[in-house]
């Protein structure tokens, strides 16, 4: 027989297979299997490219260029080759004029076309109410922020003298959505039209200007524009690249979550849904040794046998592969439009790219799976065609998993797109498995004692489960492995996604004074006392460069990392402190003690010392105002950027850098409604500088929620999967117990005695399955709170509960679904093989 | 006219020992046998006696504990697990009490099966044709649950004989149908044997389907004998 017959028969085999219901329950795993995974594979990734484009408002562009010298032309001709869109922005301090008045202002420059994502706001009058508008400043007018207004004292109409020309003043600019990485170092805003730059004579060579260019564009046209770029010289020297993930930390950690929470779902899918494929696979193997030996008995080599199944099973993976990724596509869509997610905004069309996945997953998961009792399948001796109750020759059951375990780790790796999340699902998964193995070992044990205490249909479910042994305890792991993702998923999850909302409360700080003078520290904090707005601490802040680490100098050229080299280049916000502030966290070392007042030591942020390769114990200098100040670092802290608190890099202990130029600053939460409150801080104290995050604030809150709905929607996929593998489950045990049941009732037990006896009996199971599933997601929820999301965790009691009621109803209502025709059949029909 | 001398069974010192609770079993003790090319044996004995045992080793099934087999002259002994089932394809069948039949094949595909996997380009064909023998024509497309006993060992048949095998072992072929139906079954066996010349290799504890066969040998603890004439 040639290989060709061999396929041939592989494929009849399959078809006769599919037809005679053998493989029913594996491939309706299957297909559930990759429905979920690519359903969460399309919809995350429609959800995915929606946020991007979100967080892409932030930076008014999908990619922006950034130099200090005008950027060659090249660059905005080859986007416009590639079908992207371009705009150009200029940005510069200068000095503006109004009459007598004058104020330092960071003026921007902006073509036509930006922002080229997201819009800008105007009001007609400082802090009044602000509408989105599509207009920008008209060449020969400008728009000024609030403050800028306040410190020029114009009004709308007004104009104002800048450089060499007289613009007029035509509105408010209330917001921008690229306004500045460096929240804390703005000067008040002036938006004014690229046309009317040349005129103010105010950019000549020499000039500090930081240039960018925006481009915006499908990702396909990007990544090609980006690949163009890559050539030598093409980027000029000194120009920087600056997409959404390196512009704003705040909404990385957000959009950096959001990839993990969904790929959290993925990874659990895969893996219950793999549970699935192992159980129906063992069934169907079960079902084959007969049909195996009367092969080999024929003359079927091992290796024939192999190549049969090996190739019947890489065929229904394919083919359950493209139901099931037709079904998660039809799902994905037939759930965006039930659901109308994201009504206020278009979700991009689902693009093929996870088709890819969803298919390889479907082999992968089959090979992986179900490979093994398959390939197993070759060792049924011939010899069984006489003798029924020899079976395969078992070295070692389990090291046939070893497959199924390298296909889940690698399945994982590729969902989770992060080590250390499949690594810890991985490991969880695994150790939940011999928890649930144990436990279920020790109950099953525990219950075979039971067994004469309690009633005739009690007896019979509880002895079956302690007869079958090693059945019980396997379909105890395989229904608690499926129970645990679930409860991860409901439970664990509403916590996990609770706790996420909750590290962005509603009255997380909103607002940020800055350049508060130290002579209008006591003015400022009364003023907002009064005003009620007690929560606002105030803290000193004193810019400074970090130049030695140890003995060696600082320089970005020794860093490759360009986060690296941005943070060396600019100055630090410096700070002292007494006490450590309450959302930090003390990782290395010890906080300043009270004796440690004017000692030169520093506590550093942990992820900056990282990036910048700071140790504890090393020694730090730092430029501050023209003064080398060294200090030893004594403690590194972690801080929770998103908590939009006020923090620092590094702080001293007090009385090291008091004496040099500080500037205060605070944060705080004040409702929109009471925005005027700001006015007339800023016209009591005109030095300070107001700034809004409200707007970022929002978006941030925006992409949590959107991500809480993404995750609960993608959870339905996985809810599927685990009834998939629960009723799997009862299938694996069905032939056996409709044998067993059938001749019970031959020998005279009444219907209900054995509906009793089985109901008992998948009670017990779920129940113990249930207990042990919820400890194991107890455990697994910790390890995931703590060791990835970030988040103190502690299990709910209920999760107990929830367990023990899930299994024990779950199990026994797809128990009895699964094995209600042992009672409806004549037992004469069972005993026949029907 | 040249008679084919070789026998294409033959067991020397053949012996069976298993292990038990009770300690090592002997099932079959030194038994010699040689069965000519279309002959057609019964072994005879009743329940135990170790005759199915001997017929999973007369067909390369199992490895005897001492003694060897050789079939068409190759021993046994020196092939693998493997190398037995090639030498069994093609040219061994087999028809069982319990029919063996895969139930999630059709009677047909059933049929099939063993001609597909010596690679029979033919075999949809020459199943329906030996279908059409056994008279189950109409059954072609039924799954062994929809038929009854008499028909699945018919089906059973069918398979055996498609491949036109030199040698056919039998392992109880009645025992598991009521009288009349087993009746059906033995002619059916029977006049297939007669029209392909196979040698058949019968296990029964039944007198009466043993008398179908000319030579007929009967185990005993182990130990097998000549019926007396």
């Amino acid at each position: 027989m040639n290989a060709p017959q061999t396929c041939g028969l592989a494929l009849r085999q399959l078809g006769r297979d599919l037809r005679s219901g053998e493989l029913r329950v594996l491939l309706f795993a299957l297909v559930v299997a990759v429905a979920a995974v690519s359903a969460v594979g399309f919809f995350t990734d429609r959800i995915h490219r929606a946020l991007e484009r979100q967080a892409g408002e932030l930076l008014a562009a999908d990619l922006v260029v950034r130099a200090s010298q005008p950027l060659p032309p090249a660059l905005s001709d080859a986007a416009h080759e590639r079908g992207l869109r371009v705009a150009q922005t200029w940005s510069f301090p200068s000095v503006v004029l109004a009459g007598e008045r004058s104020a330092l202002a960071e003026l921007k420059a902006v073509s036509p076309g930006y922002p080229l994502r997201g819009a800008l706001k105007t009001s007609r009058a400082p802090f009044a109410p602000a509408q989105v508008t599509q207009q920008l400043p008209a060449p020969g007018s400008v728009w000024l922020d609030e403050r800028l207004f306040a410190e020029l004292g114009v009004q709308a109409g007004d104009r104002v003298d800048v450089g060499a020309s007289s613009l007029k003043v035509d509105g408010v600019i209330a917001y921008e959505p690229d306004r500045g990485g460096d929240l804390f170092s703005l000067a008040p805003r002036l938006l004014m039209n690229l046309a009317d730059v040349p005129a103010t004579q105010l950019v000549q060579f020499g000039s500090r200007v930081n240039y960018r260019l925006l481009l915006a564009g499908t990702p396909a046209a990007l990544a090609e524009w980006r690949a163009w770029l890559q050539a030598p010289g093409r980027l000029p020297e000194g120009a920087r690249l600056q997409d959404v993930r390196e512009a704003r930390p705040e909404l990385q950690a957000a959009l950096d979550r959001a990839q993990r929470y969904l790929g959290l779902a993925a990874v659990v899918a895969v893996i219950v849904a793999g549970v699935g494929i192992a159980i129906a696979a063992r069934r169907f193997a079960l079902r084959h040794w007969d049909g195996v030996a009367v092969m080999r008995c024929f003359g079927a080599t091992q290796a024939r046998i192999a190549a049969l199944f090996g190739i019947e099973l890489l065929a229904l993976g394919l083919l359950g592969g493209l139901a099931g990724a037709a079904l998660g596509w039809a799902g994905q869509e037939g759930l965006t439009r039930l659901l109308g997610f994201l009504a206020g905004g278009e979700l991009p069309a689902p693009s093929w790219r996870p088709l890819a996945p969803a298919l390889a997953t479907g082999v992968v998961a089959t090979l992986g799976f179900a490979a093994p009792p398959l390939l197993h399948l070759r060792r049924v001796p011939p010899l069984r065609v006489l003798r029924g109750d020899l079976g395969p020759v078992d070295v070692w059951a389990g090291s046939a998993y070893v497959a199924a375990l390298a296909a889940v780790a690698g399945l994982l790796l590729w969902q989770a797109d992060e080590l250390k999340l499949a690594t810890l699902v991985l490991a969880g998964t695994a150790g939940a498995g011999l928890l649930l193995a144990a436990g279920a070992w020790v109950l099953t044990r525990t219950l075979a004692r039971l067994r004469g205490r309690v009633g005739v249909a009690w007896r019979f479910g509880l002895a079956n489960i302690a007869r079958r042994g090693g059945a019980s305890v396997v379909q105890v792991v395989a229904i608690g492995t499926g129970l645990m993702a679930l409860l991860v998923l409901t439970l664990v999850r509403g916590d996990l996604l609770a706790g996420w909302r909750d590290s962005l409360p509603v009255d997380a700080p909103n607002r940020f004074l800055i350049n508060i003078p130290p002579a209008e520290v006591d003015a400022v904090a009364a003023f907002l006392r009064t005003h009620g707005v007690p929560q606002a601490e105030l803290y000193p802040m004193v810019r400074g460069r970090l130049t030695r680490i140890g003995e060696r100098a600082v320089s970005a050229a020794d860093y490759p990392d360009p986060r690296a080299q941005r943070l060396v280049e600019r100055e630090f916000n410096l700070s002292w402190a007494e006490q450590p502030q309450s959302d930090n966290r003390i990782v290395a070392g010890r906080w300043f003690g009270t004796e440690a007042r004017g000692r030169a030591e520093v506590s550093v942020e942990a992820d900056l010392a990282q990036t910048l390769g700071i140790h504890l114990g090393d020694r730090l200098r730092f430029a501050i105002a023209g003064q080398d100040v060294d200090a030893t670092v004594t403690s590194l802290r972690s801080v929770e950027w998103d908590s939009f608190h006020v923090n620092f890099f590094v702080v001293f202990p007090p009385g090291v850098i008091e004496q040099m130029p500080a500037t205060w600053i605070t944060s705080f939460y004040l409702p929109a409604e009471r925005s005027a409150l700001l006015a007339d801080l800023v016209r009591a104290h005109p030095a300070v500088t107001v700034l809004d995050i409200e707007a970022l604030l929002a978006k941030v809150r925006e992409i949590i929620e959107r991500v809480v709905q993404a995750v609960e929607y993608v959870f339905l996929f996985t809810l599927a999967a685990g009834l998939a593998v629960l009723f799997a489950a009862i299938q694996a045990t069905r032939d056996e117990r409709r044998r067993e049941a059938a001749l019970v009732r031959t020998l005279g037990a009444p219907r209900a005695l054995i509906l009793k006896g089985l109901l008992a009996e998948f009670a017990v199971l779920g129940l113990l399955a249930g207990l042990l599933a919820a400890s194991a997601a107890a455990v697994l929820g910790w390890g995931l709170a703590t060791q990835v999301f970030e988040f103190s965790y502690r299990p709910d009691p209920l999760l107990w509960l929830s367990g023990a009621l899930a299994g024990v109803l779950g199990v026994g209502a797809a128990g009895w679904l699964g094995t209600r025709d042992v009672l409806e059949q004549p037992p004469l029909a069972t005993l026949r093989g029907g | 006219m040249e008679v084919e001398t070789r026998p294409i069974v033959r067991a020397v010192g053949l012996g069976k020992q298993v292990s038990s609770p009770e300690g090592e079993l002997t099932i079959l003790d030194g038994i010699d046998l040689a069965i000519g090319r279309g002959e057609r044996v019964a072994i005879l004995g009743a329940s135990g006696s170790g005759k199915s045992t001997l017929l999973g080793l007369l067909a390369g099934l199992d490895l005897p504990s001492h003694g060897r087999v050789e079939l068409d002259g190759t021993d046994l002994a020196t092939l693998d697990e493997d190398g037995r089932a090639r030498l069994r394809a093609g040219h061994v069948g087999f028809v069982f009490q319990s029919f063996q039949l895969l139930p999630g094949l059709s009677a047909l595909e059933n049929v099939m099966l063993p001609l597909e996997l010596a690679g029979r380009a033919d075999a949809a064909a020459l199943a329906r044709e030996t279908l059409e023998h056994v008279g189950l024509t109409a059954r072609a497309r039924h799954y062994p649950a929809q038929l009854s006993g008499g028909e699945q060992q018919r089906v059973a048949i069918a398979r055996a004989f498609a491949p036109r095998p030199a040698l056919l072992f039998a392992d109880e072929p009645t025992g598991n149908l009521d009288r009349r139906t087993g009746q059906t079954v033995i002619d059916l066996l029977f006049r297939l044997n007669a029209e392909q010349g196979t040698t058949l290799v019968l296990v029964t504890h039944d007198v009466h389907l043993a008398g179908y066969c000319e030579r007929r040998l009967v185990m005993e603890a182990g130990r097998l004998a000549e019926e007396a004439a």
